[in-house]
């Protein structure tokens, strides 16, 4: 309830902290996604209209009827006046009723085609952009902007109509009663506007404030919740404790200020709404005193000038709603705009079956253009060989693997499968033939058969087993109660990772491509399971083109060819036994990690 | 936005409050205690501001009765300056209630958020095993937040609506008392059609909430997972798998529009009745000659101050089921039993020589059926380095988490130098270990603030040397900024093996007596792992200390003082490489697994 009610001072200073950098166009962009929605928005128009005028009648009819029927004493036109209310306040009610509703659907509907249509884009863009954009940030934009349009559209857009129209309903009714009494009852709502102007800007600064305050808050605990083993194990309790506390009583006294200004805000506007009071009753007491005037119009003003407050305050806050609603479609279109991945050449061949030949031609490779972190890479691999890449950190290892499904194009050279090159073939076929396996498995939210299915959406539930239990994950699956159908939660929660990554090579297994890639897949496994895997994976990759990236040397000792990156240059290639005897770098890599005397023979 | 604190948490949901909720919301009540004086001060400002406001409308009647029919202008002037006092006085009660309760609530927030805080601080390991960060963020967050938002104005709300509505009702009933009775009649439709809105709509709200979490949850997968999405070419399974949950969405949100448009334009409309009835009957009234016009007048002015207080109750009942859910999630956490703590005379553990042993220790996590350690019994003297060998899932770091008592052992017990580690101060012991977990923590701040986490105190040099026996001092200094490079959230990202060695630094900085190294060079490459394992091999044998490693790799436990083969958490062998070789058919095994080949050694 931070936020206060829409109208309230607060909510309009917590949601103006962005404006829409070119809203003009924006805005005229944003306008055009009504267009589908046209007819429907000539009834809300005609449905608004007709609620506005029904509310500045009602008070009108009350006049009248006290000065025509109460005033006359005449009970019958009284009775008669008093259901044409009834029908006006029915009436209006069915108008609103049926605004809200029309409204609402239109602007859900827009809303869902706008998700949609961002969704869609997302998949299409290249690699390159999720590398510069933290995903918690692109998450939280996506998810922040369409809801800062949702409540504009929901609430804002309605009461913008809603309120226009009748405050505009109202100062003409007021018109035409008594001009010289209206203008004198006008007179507030230049003021009103400037307060809540002067309000505004003054809570706005105030309400930065307290989100900075509520940011490092927020940050502090959701770094000590992390953390709170690291705390334990060095004794920092204390220490954190303390500087919590700070940063609580810090976000404590922004808000208790920030406050201070609000809380001084609705009593000024009510003392104004008092003031247009006590003004129509003086001016209008002194008109009917006068005979200028009769009683039954005076009390229809004392009604209307209860009614124009909130109008004005409503459409002082639709107007910050509309500056951060304008932002969000702003950075919204700004998703839309990225350039999609180029899309497959006109002359795209589909790539069937293949044997598993790659090759590398003079490939070069950067990130940022004028950064190369490949520099005129070039080898082969026969169908059916394995190749490893071995290399420090940094040295353009995954960077290699990437560049085979074409998440990335190369800036330089060739990449060709089975001679292909991969720029003549559509993604989608390239992709059907090669499967990944990464250090970090990814699991979706769903049961452990849906997640080893991912890799044929097709296979049966024997086909899933097999393929579990050539992981060696069948084990561990069938002594989970809920066996298969276990649901994983966030990320695969509730497994190790190890267990998590043979659920990884289970869906692998069961995609059943013709090229393996493995980078980093076993890290973070026991060596023990790593070696029942490893006896897996050799059979299966006998048939099968693999590239395999493993920083524990003892992994790869059987591959074919053994590449060594450094810098992202190929720095020396053969097998084990040839690069041992190389005795270069991979030999000392090996030397490091072997530094036992002779193992000893099993 | 940075601004989650405000944000209504998608789980606590309005509805009907539970008991537990009620209860929980009024356990939150006592927490007003300390700011009694501002709560009641709060209260009577907004007691005055009923008052004044009940004041209007009779001015209103006296400036028409009195001053307009009888010709009187300046009784009629009178009355305007009387209003204009009115709101005057009224501005000012107001301004104070309002900043009279946010101080209380603010206050409030900062102690329900103190209080958790200290305590997620000493909840044990055995805690944030079954604790979901995300969901205990939330409690700190956004339940704080909506006990806050009820505590500090809802109850104020509360009290003012029930006052302004029976004096409202009493001066009505002052003025005429047959009109009163008319006009209460609509009061009830509007009551019903206002719980019908809060207890329809408050759980479609929750539907919305959850078909949007779901929602998130796939755009978060995608994101998350766009390698696998890409790698296997499933973007139309999860463009589908998105679409249908946006149309459910959609779905959720028709349904709660139109049952706000059915309810509440009516609620208005029985609203609108009132002016109705008191024009129609108070017309006939005053046709009659019972009932003045001012009156009349007067008796439709109070009208609002009968509706605006069934409005705020209507309202503030949802605020209630939200309030008392998100109450009874607070003091879940408040009330989490402290598995680990201090005995009342507890000993402080005198210099840690470092001898440790293990007396038929078992281990069962809280809540699981099977032990994890059976049976464990080892002994350590001070400054050997012991290895903990076995497979995932054997127990390797449940034993060393015993040892610093992150965990109390279910069976058995474990002494430090002679004492059993439950009759020491669990400072006095952590202070003297340091500890290298199996995934460390970086926090937002610079690196020389991570290695100085466990003694924020430490010069720079002394940083600077942990960082060299970690082999970390090198990357450091090719940073920018060196050693006041942020990293964490706010900052650059670091590699796994630079952050294990960063971690590493943390933990020697502090001197330990005892290291406890969990499987620290995992994530790390050839040539890393190399220049760790020699700070390591530097660090166990250099100083002599009791150390305990958890590792893959034979070559690391080869030179250990004492080697412990872990399955399914028994002991199947203990003692150096060359006795676990001659008479351990497993770590043959495991050793085999490691050096398939041979002619592998070469130094």
């Amino acid at each position: 309830m931070r936020g206060g009610p829409p109208g309230s001072l607060a909510s309009m200073a917590q949601m103006e902290n962005e404006r829409a950098k070119n809203r003009g166009a924006t805005a005229g962009r944003l306008l055009t996604e009504f267009k589908p929605y046209l007819a429907s928005l000539a009834l809300v128009f005609t449905l608004v209209v007709l609620g506005a005028l029904s509310q500045a009648l009602a008070p009108w009819l009350v006049g009248r009827a006290i000065d025509e029927n109460i005033s006359k004493l005449e009970p019958a036109g009284l009775t008669v006046r008093m259901l044409e209310l009834f029908v006006v306040y029915i009436l209006g009610s069915l108008f609103t009723s049926q605004q809200i509703q029309v409204v609402g659907v239109i602007s859900q509907k827009l809303l869902a085609g706008i998700r949609k249509k961002l969704f869609t884009h997302l998949q299409s863009l290249p690699f390159r952009y999720f590398d510069q954009k933290p995903i918690g940030d692109l998450m939280s934009r996506v998810t922040n902007d369409v809801d800062t349009l949702n409540q504009f559209f929901g609430q804002g857009l309605t009461q913008l109509f809603g309120s226009l129209f009748g405050l505009i309903g109202i100062l003409i009714a007021m018109l035409l009663l008594n001009v010289p009494l209206a203008i004198v009852s006008f007179l507030v709502i230049p003021v009103m506007l400037l307060t809540t102007a002067l309000f505004a800007a003054q809570a706005r600064s105030a309400y930065r404030k307290t989100r900075e305050t509520v940011g490092d808050v927020t940050a502090d605990i959701q770094q000590e919740i992390g953390g709170a083993r690291e705390a334990q194990a060095f004794n920092r309790s204390k220490a954190n404790i303390d500087r919590f506390r700070q940063r609580n009583a810090a976000n404590r006294d922004a808000n208790v200020q920030a406050v201070g200004i609000t809380s001084a805000f609705s009593p000024a506007i009510e003392f104004l709404s008092t003031v247009a009071t006590a003004l129509v009753i003086g001016y209008g007491g002194y008109l009917v005193l006068e005979k200028q005037l009769t009683v039954g119009v005076l009390a229809a003003f004392l009604l209307y000038v209860q009614q124009f407050f909130r109008p004005v305050q409503l459409l002082s806050s639709i107007y910050t709603q509309a500056q951060s609603a304008l932002a969000g479609a702003e950075r919204i279109y700004a998703i839309l705009d990225e350039r999609p991945e180029p899309a497959d050449a006109p002359n795209a061949k589909t790539l069937g079956a293949v044997k598993g030949n790659i090759e590398f031609d003079h490939v070069s490779f950067g990130y940022n253009p004028d950064r190369l972190v490949l520099n005129d890479i070039s080898f082969h691999i026969k169908a059916g060989q394995t190749v490893a890449l071995v290399g420090t950190t940094g040295a353009g290892k995954t960077t290699v693997a990437s560049l085979v499904p074409r998440f990335y194009d190369v800036n330089q050279g060739t990449i060709r499968i089975d001679g292909h090159d991969l720029r003549n073939i559509t993604r989608a076929s390239l992709r059907s033939q090669m499967t990944m396996v990464l250090q970090e498995p990814f699991l979706f939210s769903g049961t452990i058969r849906e997640n080893i299915r991912y890799g044929k959406l097709e296979a049966t539930d024997t086909e899933v087993e097999i393929a579990a239990k050539t992981a060696s994950a069948h084990d561990f699956i069938s002594a989970l109660p809920k066996g298969y159908d276990t649901p994983l939660g966030e990320a695969g929660s509730g497994l190790s990772q190890g267990q998590r990554q043979l659920l990884a090579f289970a869906r692998a297994i069961l995609a059943n491509p013709s090229i393996f890639i493995l980078d980093e897949a076993t890290a973070n496994i026991d060596t023990r399971t790593e070696a029942m895997i490893q006896r897996a994976l050799e059979t299966l990759l006998k048939t099968r083109t693999s590239i395999v990236i493993a920083h524990r040397l003892s992994t790869i000792e059987h591959a074919d060819n053994i590449i060594v990156l450094e810098n992202g240059k190929i720095l020396e290639q053969g097998t084990h036994q040839e690069l041992l005897t190389k005795n270069g770098k991979y030999a000392e890599l090996h030397a490091k990690q072997f530094r036992s005397p002779k193992p000893q023979p099993t | 936005m940075n601004n989650s604190a405000a944000r209504p948490s998608a789980t606590a949901r309005p509805g009907a409050p539970s008991p537990g909720a009620f209860k929980a919301i009024t356990r939150a009540l006592t927490y007003l205690r300390t700011y009694q004086l501002a709560a009641l001060a709060a209260l009577l400002s907004l007691i005055l501001v009923t008052v004044t406001s009940l004041f209007a409308p009779q001015l209103i009647r006296i400036a028409v009765d009195e001053g307009i029919a009888k010709g009187q202008s300046n009784v009629v002037l009178t009355a305007v300056l009387g209003l204009i006092g009115t709101a005057v006085a009224r501005g000012l009660f107001t301004f104070l209630q309002g900043y009279l309760a946010e101080r209380v609530s603010q206050g409030v927030a900062f102690d329900l958020r103190e209080t958790l805080f200290e305590k997620l601080q000493r909840l044990g390991f055995s805690y944030y095993d079954q604790a979901q960060t995300g969901n205990l963020v939330t409690r700190l967050t956004s339940d704080v937040e909506a006990v806050r938002g009820f505590i500090g104005t809802g109850i104020v709300q509360i009290i003012a609506a029930l006052v302004t509505l029976i004096g409202t009702f009493v001066v009505l009933l002052a003025i005429n008392w047959s009109l009163t009775l008319v006009v209460l009649t609509t009061i009830p439709p509007v009551f019903y059609l206002l719980f019908r809105f809060v207890s329809t709509i408050g759980p479609r709200f929750g539907q919305v909430q959850m078909a949007l979490g779901k929602l998130n949850t796939v755009l978060q997968e995608d994101l998350r997972g766009l390698k696998v999405v890409r790698v296997f070419a499933r973007e139309a399974f999860e463009a589908t798998r998105y679409e249908k949950a946006n149309q459910e969405l959609l779905e959720k949100n028709v349904v709660t529009i139109k049952g706000i448009a059915t309810i509440f334009p009516f609620v208005i409309f029985f609203g609108n009745l009132g002016t109705l009835a008191v024009m129609w009957y108070g017309g006939f009234q005053v046709i009659g000659q019972a009932l003045s016009l001012g009156q009349l007048l007067a008796f439709n002015s109070y009208l609002a101050f009968l509706l605006q207080p069934i409005f705020t109750l209507g309202f503030l009942a949802a605020g209630l089921a939200r309030a008392g859910t998100s109450a009874e999630r607070i003091f879940e956490v408040l009330d989490a039993p402290l598995d680990v703590q201090d005995k009342p005379n507890a000993k402080v553990l005198p210099a840690l020589q470092g001898n440790v042993e293990f007396n038929n220790v078992d281990f069962r996590y809280v809540g699981a059926e099977k032990a994890v350690l059976k049976g464990i019994s080892f002994q350590v003297k001070a400054g050997q380095v012991v290895a903990i060998l076995g497979a995932t899932g054997s127990g390797k770091s449940s034993l060393t988490n015993l040892i610093p008592r992150f965990y109390d052992v279910s069976q058995g017990n474990i002494t430090l130098d002679g004492y059993d580690l439950r009759d020491l101060q669990l400072s006095s012991v952590r202070s003297q270990i340091g500890i290298v977990l199996q995934d460390s923590t970086l926090f937002s701040g610079t690196i020389r603030e991570n290695i100085a986490y466990g003694k924020p105190e430490a010069s720079l040099d002394d940083v600077m040397m942990a960082a060299k026996a970690a082999q970390a001092h090198e990357f450091i200094t090719g940073l920018q900024q060196q050693y006041d490079t942020l990293v964490g959230e706010r900052g650059i990202g670091l590699s796994g093996g630079q952050r294990q060695r960063i971690a590493i630094a943390r933990a020697l900085l502090v001197k330990p007596r005892m290291l406890i190294l969990d499987d620290s060079t995992s994530a790390v490459d050839a040539q890393t792992e190399g220049l760790i394992q020699d700070a390591l091999d530097h660090l166990m044998t250099a100083e002599k200390r009791t150390t305990f490693v958890i590792a893959q790799r034979i070559s690391t436990v080869r030179t250990a003082d004492l080697i412990l083969l872990l399955e399914d958490g028994q002991m199947k062998a203990s003692g150096t490489h060359e006795h676990l070789l001659e008479t351990s058919e497993l770590y043959n095994q495991i050793l085999g697994s490691q050096l398939k080949t041979p002619t592998g050694g070469a130094s």
